[in-house]
């Protein structure tokens, strides 16, 4: 059996940036397994930019912002095995990989980093019986087949949910020259950034309309035409709202959900909130030594939080790899109740705890003007007031340790929003 | 007074921008939280610009297209043409990132370049 101090499981932002992370900490023998052709993930299908501005104080397209990582990784002569699918992963980090020129073989890893990123929810979103004519596709299909294969899936195009993939996709088929009809999006909110609802659809004139669903596909072989409608407050459709678009392609974008068959297989806890493994302070899930970063974590919309959250998932992993990181407890719990969906991480064991912690979680329906607070036991420490808040956008309180060690005996954090 | 509201595009942060016009005149901006966003509201309500992206054909590569961008942001109103000349480029692997593709684009002074890097076949 092969040995490795650490094996990264994925090979795009996540990945990298905690490889790199364990090396800066001084880990040697580091192994990146991805299962497809390059590295870099799903970044590279990301052509449009908007990336990195935290990180690199410059706006960078996808595959740019990938190959910053790349060429650290390149550099550090860091060893990554592509075209190699994960396969398994046991409770005590032996890895089972596959890849055509190796076969079947197996690692025995002194810690194991998830970075296996995330896939779109599946097609029931489409909630309507029957038969499906082809035209129909998932926006993160289309946006390989437009952006990697050159090829363009339609002419006239309508986009079923709101999401960023679907938002992006509308204007890169508009510039293309297909005309985008009409986004329809189930919530009365969209779940994908303003600034992409700002770029990719009204600098076009393309309809969003809230609270619309699907109700009918024509076609035969070929998608013909889609009618949508509007639903009323329980999803229902409404009679009489129907409106029908001639159309070869349908877009479907219903947000992303992480991929975490191996994780659940291994036996590590989930959240069935977020569908990723429930973490602790260090990133560090129920399995001693494995640890969990970027979007198979919880979906994010900025990498540059994806890249943040690795680095710390890395340099936890180099930590527990020489023996540095103290036993996994857990004394405080992080409970996010009132409109906080739920928080990354969930606990913290203060011993293990750095400085400063980002609680990262989000909100279940649109605020404005409301606080984000944050009690420990049943006192009020934060009380942040925000302008806005969105379930597409990631939102963020920073704990210091100082405060925590000040309450000894501390045992529940809580983050809520609240109107006042 | 007129009075624009914009979302800065900066930055993924999104702030909600408070633009009060007298005609041309820019008389206050409010609700950015750093400066870009204060430039953003100013050029977005006098001359409004993009950056952007696509992918040209590539000839003898290991992949079919090379993702580009605009080097820097082109006047709103260009997009489609910019768009026509990407769309006419054809480039020769091997491609290296900030390669130019295609020079002065649509005369705006701007080039397109590459933003990934494609290995000869
Ligand atoms: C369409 C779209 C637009 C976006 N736009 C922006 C934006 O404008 N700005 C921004 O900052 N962020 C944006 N994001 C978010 C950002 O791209 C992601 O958050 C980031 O790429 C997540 O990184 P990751 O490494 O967790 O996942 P991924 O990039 O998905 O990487 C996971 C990798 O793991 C590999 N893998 C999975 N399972 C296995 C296995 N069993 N064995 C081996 N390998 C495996 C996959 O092949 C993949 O390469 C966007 C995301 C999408 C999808
Ligand atoms: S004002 Fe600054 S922080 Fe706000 S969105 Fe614009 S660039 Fe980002």
């Amino acid at each position: 059996m092969l040995n490795y101090d650490i094996v990264i499981v994925g090979g795009g932002p996540a990945g990298l940036a905690a490889a790199v992370a364990a090396r800066d900490a001084g880990i040697d023998k580091i192994l990146i397994l991805e299962r497809d052709k390059e590295l870099g993930g799903i970044l590279n299908q990301c052509i449009h930019n908007g990336f990195g501005l935290h990180t690199f104080k410059e706006e960078l397209t996808g595959p740019e912002y990938a190959y910053r990582f790349i060429e650290k990784v390149l550099e550090a002569k860091i060893e990554y095995r592509l075209n190699t699918m994960v396969m398994d992963i046991s409770a005590d980090r032996v890895v089972t990989a596959m890849s055509r020129e190796d076969g079947m073989y197996q690692i025995q890893a002194g810690a194991v980093i998830l970075a296996m990123g995330c896939r779109e929810r599946p097609r029931g979103a489409l909630n309507i019986p029957g038969f499906r004519p082809a035209g129909i596709f998932s926006a993160g299909t289309a946006q390989r087949l437009v952006n990697i294969e050159g090829y363009m899936p339609g002419r006239e195009v309508v986009i079923l949910g709101s999401g960023d993939i679907g938002l992006i996709m509308a204007r890169r088929m508009t510039l293309e020259g297909a005309k985008v009809k009409v986004v329809a999006e189930l919530m009365p909110y969209s779940g994908g950034l303003k600034r992409n609802i700002v770029q990719c659809l009204d600098d076009f004139g393309i309809p969003l309309k809230l609270s619309h669903t699907v109700v009918d596909i024509e076609g035969k072989d070929h998608l013909t035409a889609v009618t949508i409608a509007a639903v009323d407050e329980k999803s229902k459709p409404i009679p009489g709202t129907e409106e029908r678009y001639t159309c070869d392609t349908l877009l479907l974008s219903c947000g992303l959900i992480p991929e975490n068959e191996l994780s659940r297989n291994a036996g590590v806890e989930m959240s069935p909130i977020t569908s990723g493994p429930i973490v602790n302070e260090s990133l560090e899930t129920n399995i001693p030594g494995v640890f969990a970063c970027g979007n198979v974590l919880h979906v994010h919309d900025l990498v540059d939080y994806v890249s943040e959250e690795a680095a710390r998932a890395g340099e936890n992993a180099a930590k527990y790899v020489k023996g540095q990181l103290s036993d996994a407890k857990s004394d405080i719990e992080i409970t996010a109740t009132d409109g906080a969906r739920y928080t990354v991480p969930s606990t913290i064991n203060i011993d293990r705890m750095d400085d400063k912690l980002t609680l990262r979680f989000r909100v279940g329906a649109v605020y404005k003007d409301s606080f984000v607070s944050v009690y420990f036991d049943d006192e009020r420490v934060m009380h942040n007031k925000k302008r806005i808040m969105a379930p597409g956008e990631m939102e963020q309180v920073i704990l210091l340790k100082n405060k925590l060690t000040e309450k000894p005996g501390l045992k529940k954090i809580t983050v809520k929003i609240e109107s006042e | 007074m007129e009075k624009r509201e914009l979302t800065c595009i900066g930055c993924p942060m999104g702030c909600q921008i408070t633009v009060e016009l007298e005609g041309q005149d820019v008389k206050s901006i409010t609700g950015n939280t750093c400066k870009i966003g204060e430039n953003y509201a100013r050029n977005e309500v006098t001359h409004p610009e993009r950056t952007v992206t696509s992918t040209a054909v590539v000839l003898g590569g290991d992949k079919p297209r090379v993702s580009v961008k605009t080097k820097a942001n082109i006047p709103k109103d260009k997009i489609a043409d910019v768009m026509k000349e990407i769309d006419a480029a054809v480039v020769n692997a091997p491609i290296r990132i900030g390669d130019i593709v295609v020079k002065n684009v649509c005369g705006t002074g701007v080039d397109v370049v590459a933003t990934r890097n494609i290995e000869a076949d």
